[in-house]
């Protein structure tokens, strides 16, 4: 198994005390799997995506990827797991400002130390972003922006991709289409893929659904 | 992976290269300004210890005489018999050159150009025509004297060192000599001092140089102007890196997110600062050379002015300070990106991604801001009231400047926010709503301009009043109409029963050095007569005090003499041994930095027969000076070098006056353009982040000129405000110099005037330099294409 989270639970302080985010949540993901979060604002959808990035730390239970416990690492181990197994592609897009847009999605692979130019150029060009390779982001628009970032985060090559709302930004037709390139892209590298949605539409194209209700799984299904 | 990381974080500074420029610039102003006083303040201290070093005055123990004047040559030689390891020092000035003798078969190991171990030609130097060794300048300076003449640049400057004969015979000095060197290691047999030679005492070595602890308060002042300047660039550099850093949040965060560990990123953030500290440390190391190697001329007049202190007019480049430039570059940089690496460091990975604004995280510290400078204003109050010497005064004027400048962004947010309330509701009221918007932006530019602005008002003011009271204390001193100077006593003789017929008043100059309450100090004879009494003013005198000094009943001694040694009216001062007399009253002495006793003339003859004067003061009608001059040049045969008018010292008191004050000025100008440089770093930096709060009112109908002369009219509101809070606080810190710090450093006390033109005049510039600093960005933001108002729109979901 790729990703096992095992009885995970998450508290943050809050003003009138602390306020558990995520209660005894428990799920498995395989290589190769899509899984779709869903669930109302609040309901610790990113909180779950985030910690299971190693972006955060839980306050109990286990996140086992590749047979390794990542609430047991320190920062530099999770930020390592980061750079070489888990990629995030994120609602806000968060790419660099001051890299063109060939460097932004150069960047994570050349992190990793598994940089591809030819496979980046061609990645690139079927995202159609061949003519802004030498753009910076803010003269793309926002659906070119996110398909940098979705590019970025494969041209690294994760065993697990993790999506946070990532047309959460976009006007309904891009949306479909950064969409429909994800899910092609994910397929194709033999990557899982975990993202996190409102959308029923969206999540009804991935292979599971887990809806989340006040940080407790509700609902799962196919 | 380094590689990677410092590509993304670089990017940043060439989509960025106003900031960097802002930085570097700000960084090597800092780093000049500050370098330059020490590369200054370092030469001169080489200088004084190189002539110290010549005389031997801070490794070896000296005997000199009681009272203060020569020592025979046979007590030299007595005092060799009995067993005294001395060396005998001749030392006096020749056409305005230290001439220093000294004998080389007796002198401690290492003193002096030539010595027995090192097979130097001791035979050339001591024998025939002699030798004169010197700085070329200083050897041409002197002229034909027959002796050779052998350059050597190690000498201090304005100093040539011989051999004791020559210099006796230049000096016109024989058989006596004015000091002597004690060996540090003597027989364990000798006669004791007070038997073989009772009038002299032993004075300890120095371990440094007389002069150069009597300019110690110049150099502090000068240190004090550079850190002054050094603050004001580092407002700038604290200023660049808090917004460069606050734009990089979301690449920090993004980078973290991608899998960059903390410690390494910081390591390389660090790093990165560190290259930009040196790179500018050497371009304001640079710089700063440029700016000493300006000034040190008028420094080194400043100091043979004002102290007699020889410095060379040339610079060397000194490796310590070269590297202490680049270490407060490095430290300056440390300082002002602190707080910015501290915030980065403690950012959690999944703080909010919305950019934070910049302006309200500045706002958030304004309550610590303002207890500080509460707390800083209440310790100058403290220092004021309690504080005591030099170190207090200094400590006084940084609580009052730094504690101003936390206080300005508080007392500005206050006054615009009182105008937003006061306004009509429209544009009026948004024009001081956005103006306090940006006022978080812009405090560290209007601070760095407050203490600019306060610093000349303050300097000005000092140095105004100071030249006001100077001019006065002349006209009050230089009261005689013709100077005159003997060779010796016989023409000094002939010279009084030649004009006294002449003039109305004869006025000998004459006086002795001697040790007054533990100070260095002259003894001056003055001559019962009107000129003294008509124009002399007292800062404290018991009542009739001209009767009292004409009867030898008391003294009056100077301003300088009477704080340091804390005496009072009353007070009993040796003049003589075994004579002391009371204090009755203390005159002001400004420029002069050691101090002085007058004695009436009549006392000083009985204390003092074999000195006689060789100078002389005439009173005549000032339109019958030109045809004295003639008389005394044609029928006496006084040369015309013998003779000056108190027209020509008064300019020459005046211009060495005012070269000292050439270098605050320069320093002045140059700590105002810096503020202003700021300012106008600022405005550009803030403009880029404008467009999103200035996109709404466009759209709302303002055209972008409209919106760029708002963006003028903002810079100059808020330098008239900064300007009004800048005079109340130069004018304390005039007060400050004047009262405090000059008391502390020279001993004297000065009156306060105000100069309201010059005000004006400053903040006609500060106007104008504000006024230029907005019209860049201001245009800029006018035209801004619609396509970027846009966008802010587009981007809004």
């Amino acid at each position: 198994m790729l990703l096992t989270v095992d009885h995970l639970t998450k508290t943050y302080p809050g003003a009138e005390g602390p306020v558990t985010v995520l209660r005894d949540i428990s799920l498995a993901l395989a290589q190769g799997e899509t899984l779709a979060l869903t669930g109302e604002s609040g309901s610790g959808k990113s909180t779950l995506l985030h910690l299971i990035g190693g972006l955060d730390t839980p306050d109990g239970g286990a996140i086992v990827i590749e047979g390794q416990d990542i609430a047991r690492l320190d920062d530099r181990d999770r930020a390592a797991l980061r750079r070489s197994v888990v990629g995030v592609v994120f609602q806000q897009f968060n790419l660099i400002p001051s890299l063109r847009v060939i460097d932004n999605i150069a960047f994570q692979a050349r992190l990793g130390g598994g940089y591809d130019a030819n496979g980046a150029a061609a990645l690139a060009d079927r995202m159609g972003l061949t003519p802004h390779l030498a753009k910076y982001p803010e003269q793309l628009s926002g659906g070119q922006q996110q398909r940098v970032a979705i590019a970025r985060t494969l041209v690294a090559r994760p065993r697990l991709v993790l999506a946070d709302e990532p047309t959460g930004n976009l006007d309904e037709a891009t949306a479909d289409e950064v969409m429909d390139l994800m899910l092609e892209l994910v397929a194709e590298s033999g990557a899982a893929l975990m993202m996190v949605t409102h959308s029923g539409r969206l999540a009804a194209r991935l292979g599971r659904r887990l809806h989340l209700r006040a940080g407790a799984v509700v609902e799962a299904g196919a | 992976m380094t590689r990677v990381i410092l590509s993304a974080l670089t990017s940043h500074w060439w989509r960025n290269p106003v900031q960097l420029f802002t930085l570097l610039a700000g960084l090597a102003l800092a780093t000049a300004l500050w370098s330059g006083v020490q590369a200054i303040n370092a030469e001169a201290r080489a200088s004084y210890d190189a002539a110290a070093a010549t005389l031997g005055e801070a490794q070896f123990d000296q005997l000199v005489a009681s009272d203060g004047g020569l020592i025979a040559q046979d007590t030299y030689i007595a005092l060799r018999r009995a067993g005294w390891l001395v060396s005998p020092v001749v030392e006096g000035r020749l056409q305005g050159v230290r001439v220093v003798g000294l004998d080389p078969l007796t002198a401690p190991g290492g003193l002096g150009p030539v010595s027995l171990s090192e097979g130097a030609d001791i035979g050339a130097f001591l024998f025939g025509a002699g030798q004169l060794f010197g700085r070329a300048e200083v050897l041409e300076a002197l002229g034909d004297t027959g002796a050779d003449l052998i350059v050597a640049n190690d000498i201090a400057p304005g100093t040539i060192i011989t051999d004791i004969g020559l210099a006796q015979r230049l000096l016109g000095q024989d058989g006596a000599v004015n000091r002597l060197l004690v060996a540090p290691v003597q027989p364990l047999i000798q006669r004791p001092l007070s038997e073989v030679a009772p009038d002299l005492s032993r004075r300890a070595a120095e371990g440094g140089s007389d002069v150069g602890r009597l300019t110690d308060s110049f150099h502090l002042n000068l240190t004090a102007f550079g850190l002054l300047s050094f603050a004001v660039g580092i407002f700038i550099v604290n200023g660049a890196i808090g917004l460069a850093f606050e734009e990089r949040r979301s690449m920090v965060r993004t980078l973290r997110a991608l899998g960059v560990p903390l410690g390494r990123l910081m390591a390389l953030i660090v790093a990165e600062l560190l290259a930009f500290a040196l790179l500018a440390g050497v371009i304001g190391v640079g710089i700063g050379y440029l700016i000493a190697a300006a000034l040190l001329p008028d420094v080194a007049a400043t100091l043979r002015g004002l102290y007699g202190a020889d410095v060379g007019g040339t610079l060397s480049l000194r490796p310590v300070w070269w590297l202490s430039g680049l270490a407060i570059a490095v430290g300056g940089t440390g300082l002002a990106a602190g707080a910015a690496l501290y915030r980065l460091w403690r950012m959690p990975l999944l703080a909010s991604a919305q950019p934070r604004a910049w302006a309200m995280a500045a706002g958030q510290g304004r309550l610590w801001q303002a207890a500080l400078s509460a707390l800083l204003l209440v310790i100058a109050g403290g220092l004021t009231l309690w504080g005591e010497g030099l170190a207090a005064g200094f400590g006084l004027l940084a609580a009052l400047l730094i504690g101003a400048a936390l206080a300005l962004p508080v007392v500005l947010d206050l006054v615009l926010g009182l105008g937003e309330r006061l306004s009509r509701p429209g544009l009026v009221q948004w024009f001081w709503a956005d103006t306090r918007q940006q006022l978080p932006g812009l405090s560290l530019a209007l601070m760095a301009l407050l203490l600019a602005m306060a610093a000349n008002v303050g300097v000005s003011t000092m140095v105004s009043s100071f030249r006001l009271t100077f001019t006065g204390f002349l006209d009050q001193r230089l009261a005689s109409e013709l100077y005159v100077s003997a060779a010796d006593d016989a023409q000094a003789e002939a010279l009084v029963a030649y004009v006294t017929p002449r003039v109305r008043a004869v006025l000998p100059l004459i006086s002795v050095e001697l040790t007054v309450a533990g100070l260095p100090a002259e003894l001056y004879a003055a001559r019962d007569d009107a000129t003294y009494r008509d124009n002399w003013q007292f800062l404290e005198a018991v009542p009739d005090p001209w009767d009292l000094l004409a009867r030898g009943e008391g003294v009056l001694v100077n301003e300088q003499l009477f704080r340091r040694a804390g005496l009072s009216l009353g007070d009993a001062v040796s003049v003589a041994t075994d004579t002391a007399l009371p204090i009755i009253g203390v005159y002001g002495d400004y420029g002069n930095p050691v101090g002085q006793v007058i004695l009436t003339e009549t006392l000083f003859r009985t204390l003092y027969p074999d000195i006689g004067p060789l100078r002389f003061g005439l009173r005549l009608p000032p339109e019958d000076v030109a045809d004295l001059r003639s008389t005394l040049r044609d029928d006496f045969g006084l040369a015309e070098g013998a003779m000056i008018n108190q027209a020509a010292i008064k300019a020459f008191s005046l211009e060495v006056f005012d070269r000292t004050f050439t270098v605050t000025t320069a320093l002045n100008v140059l700590t105002l353009a810096v503020a202003a440089f700021a300012i106008l770093m600022s405005l550009l930096t803030l403009a880029a982040l404008r467009v999103p709060q200035l996109a709404p009112v466009w759209a709302l109908g303002l055209t972008r000129k409209a919106l760029g002369r708002f963006e003028v009219a903002r810079a100059i509101l808020l330098a008239v405000l900064t300007t009004l809070m800048a005079l109340p606080l130069g004018l304390a810190l005039a007060w400050v110099l004047l009262a405090v710090v000059n008391v502390e450093a020279f001993g004297w006390r000065l009156p306060m005037f105000l100069f309201p033109g010059d005000y004006a005049r400053l903040t006609l510039f500060a106007l104008g330099a504000a006024l230029l600093a907005a019209l860049w960005p201001a245009r800029k933001l006018a035209r801004t294409p619609p396509a970027a108002l846009l966008k802010v729109f587009s981007n809004e979901r």
